[in-house]
């Protein structure tokens, strides 16, 4: 009974590990057995060795820094003027007549297209990147702050009011609260472009992080540190999206879609 | 109908000792003057003249879109008049604090995200602070009988639960007016009735003056001493109801009244058949 309940409680926890289990399995298994050359791709078994030569001379360590670094700096700089921006246009309509149709329009230029123009301003250092992937977040930061205040209902802003809010209680308590369930939806679509800016970025301009790591192995023929880097890539993205669901389930545990359900 | 003639009756103060609210002091009068109020060309308030005495029980019945709704909002300062003025009074002095009235809404107007307690303390106003918040919160949801939903989220309740917190969020500040804007419009048959019955429970209780805007005239003549109506922008119709407490529903006076207030309201004795 005990075990029961158990493996109801984890089971999906873990159906969700089945599929990347299997597909590596099935990988080692083709590279074993000579059915895929290892100049394709090396087996996940190099792959580990690899990641632990890497964490041996602290390369990895340094690298994965660099790279976590500039993605929280670019993040919080992208996502703090997007939100600032949204939360402005959202509750002023005057702010949104001055501000709105302008970043509309640069919204609508690729940010990766800035990539040549960022280097002849910043060069290849660290600013080049943070400010890449802080022009990458701000957009669907600012957008969805922006759609989050505008869909609250005013019919609870009315019964603030009545109720005798302060301005800023109101914010607070009613407003706020109601845009975060959207502030969310925008800040997990920053965290992915977030990583796919940072990894354009520094494969094409960088002397340090994981796509600095990719490209100098692609010159020595180190498959095995190419295939590392893009798996660290796809762990640290999965790690922010699920950091950003955790952060979800806390703040929005009043909400329907994240109750638990009745036993 | 000899009303007087009723409440003098010994049988009448064997049913309902309770039933004096006229006389609390906690209630205040509200003085309407003239009151209009236009939306662009359509006028919906043309004139509203109204004394209601501090403690009583008024109905405001009418056609939907007569604008019985529009003079509550006027009331609550949620609209500015058109023209017109309106005061509330306290032995006859003006009492100009807004927070002496309460509203409870056709819809609950809970926060999702706070919890019931919470969402009942949002009627204390900047007092929420204070110590004994708590306290006087969980005294008023008691009341309503919901103590022990009181960390529930309000997505959990029913519609009648939810009225309920709706209801202890507008007296826990004790209120002297309360104005109730169709609060019980979405809910079942069952849960209507038992909603009117504390509805009353708590206006004998705590004493304010409500002004209930409905649509259903049966509802106005169960629960108020007064049922005004109006129509084309004026009252057309002011009809005191001088029937004991607690009012049977279905009784023959009260259906007497109803079908009289109905016959005006549809304005002709063929239109009632439809009524029925």
């Amino acid at each position: 009974m005990n075990l029961k309940s158990f493996t109801a409680r984890r089971l999906p926890a873990l159906t969700q590990w089945a599929m990347p289990a299997l597909i590596i399995v099935i990988w080692q298994v083709a590279v074993s057995s000579g059915l895929l050359s290892t100049h394709i791709l090396p087996a996940p078994t190099d792959v580990v060795e690899a990641g632990w030569r890497l964490l041996k001379s602290g390369e990895l360590i340094r690298n994965m820094w660099v790279s976590f670094w500039r993605a929280m700096v670019g993040f919080a700089i992208g996502g703090g003027i997007g939100f600032a921006f949204g939360l402005a246009n959202g509750l002023s309509h005057r702010c949104e007549a001055v501000f709105d149709s302008t970043l509309q329009m640069v919204r609508n230029i690729p940010h990766l297209a800035l990539i040549p123009l960022v280097i002849l301003w910043f060069g290849i250092d660290e600013t080049a990147k943070i400010f890449l992937v802080a022009l990458g977040v701000f957009f669907p930061i600012y957008i969805n702050t922006q759609h989050g205040i505008r869909s609250v209902d005013p019919q609870l802003v009315e019964m603030g009011r009545v109720y005798g809010m302060t301005p800023w209680e109101l914010f607070w308590r009613v407003i706020l609260q109601g845009a975060l369930p959207s502030i969310f939806v925008g800040v997990r679509f920053g965290l992915g472009i977030m990583w796919l800016t940072l990894i354009v970025a520094e494969t094409i301009a960088a002397s340090s992080g994981i796509g600095y790591m990719a490209m100098q192995a692609r010159e020595f023929l180190l498959l095995d540190v190419v295939v590392l880097s893009i798996l660290i890539y796809a762990l640290l993205g999965k790690a922010a999206d699920s950091a950003a669901r955790v952060l979800e389930r806390v703040c929005l545990a009043w909400h329907p879609a994240f109750q638990k359900p009745v036993s | 109908m000899s009303t007087t003639a009723l409440r003098q009756s010994a049988q009448v103060v064997e049913f309902a000792p309770a039933a004096t609210p006229a006389a609390s002091p906690h209630g205040l009068a509200i003085n309407v003057q003239g009151l209009c109020k236009s939306f662009g060309d359509n006028r919906v308030l043309n004139g509203i003249d109204l004394t209601v005495q501090a403690g009583q029980f008024v109905a405001i019945v009418g056609r939907s879109g007569c604008g019985k709704s529009t003079l509550l909002r006027l009331l609550l300062g949620l609209e500015k008049p058109s023209a017109g003025t309106f005061a509330f009074e306290d032995g006859g002095a003006r009492v100009d604090d807004p927070r002496v009235a309460r509203v409870m809404f056709q819809e609950p107007r809970l926060l999702p995200w706070a919890s019931v307690i919470a969402n009942v303390e949002v009627g204390l106003g900047p007092d929420r602070k204070h110590a004994g918040a708590r306290d006087r919160a969980l005294a008023t949801l008691a009341a309503v009988e919901l103590e022990d939903k009181r960390d529930a989220w309000p997505a959990v309740l029913s519609g009648g639960q939810k009225q309920r917190v709706s209801l202890a969020r507008a007296l826990i500040s004790r209120p002297r007016i309360l104005a109730l804007d169709e609060p019980l419009g979405a809910l079942d048959a069952l849960t209507r009735i038992t909603m009117q019955r504390l509805l009353e429970r708590m206006w004998l209780d705590q004493g304010f003056t409500a002004l209930l805007v409905t649509h259903d005239v049966a509802e106005a003549v169960t629960i108020a001493d007064r049922v005004i109506m109006i129509e084309d922008g004026v009252i057309a119709l002011d009809v005191s109801v001088d029937l004991p407490r607690p009012r049977a529903r279905g009784s023959a006076a009260v259906a007497a009244l109803e079908g009289r207030i109905l016959d005006k309201l549809f304005g002709g004795a063929e239109n009632l058949k439809a009524a029925d």
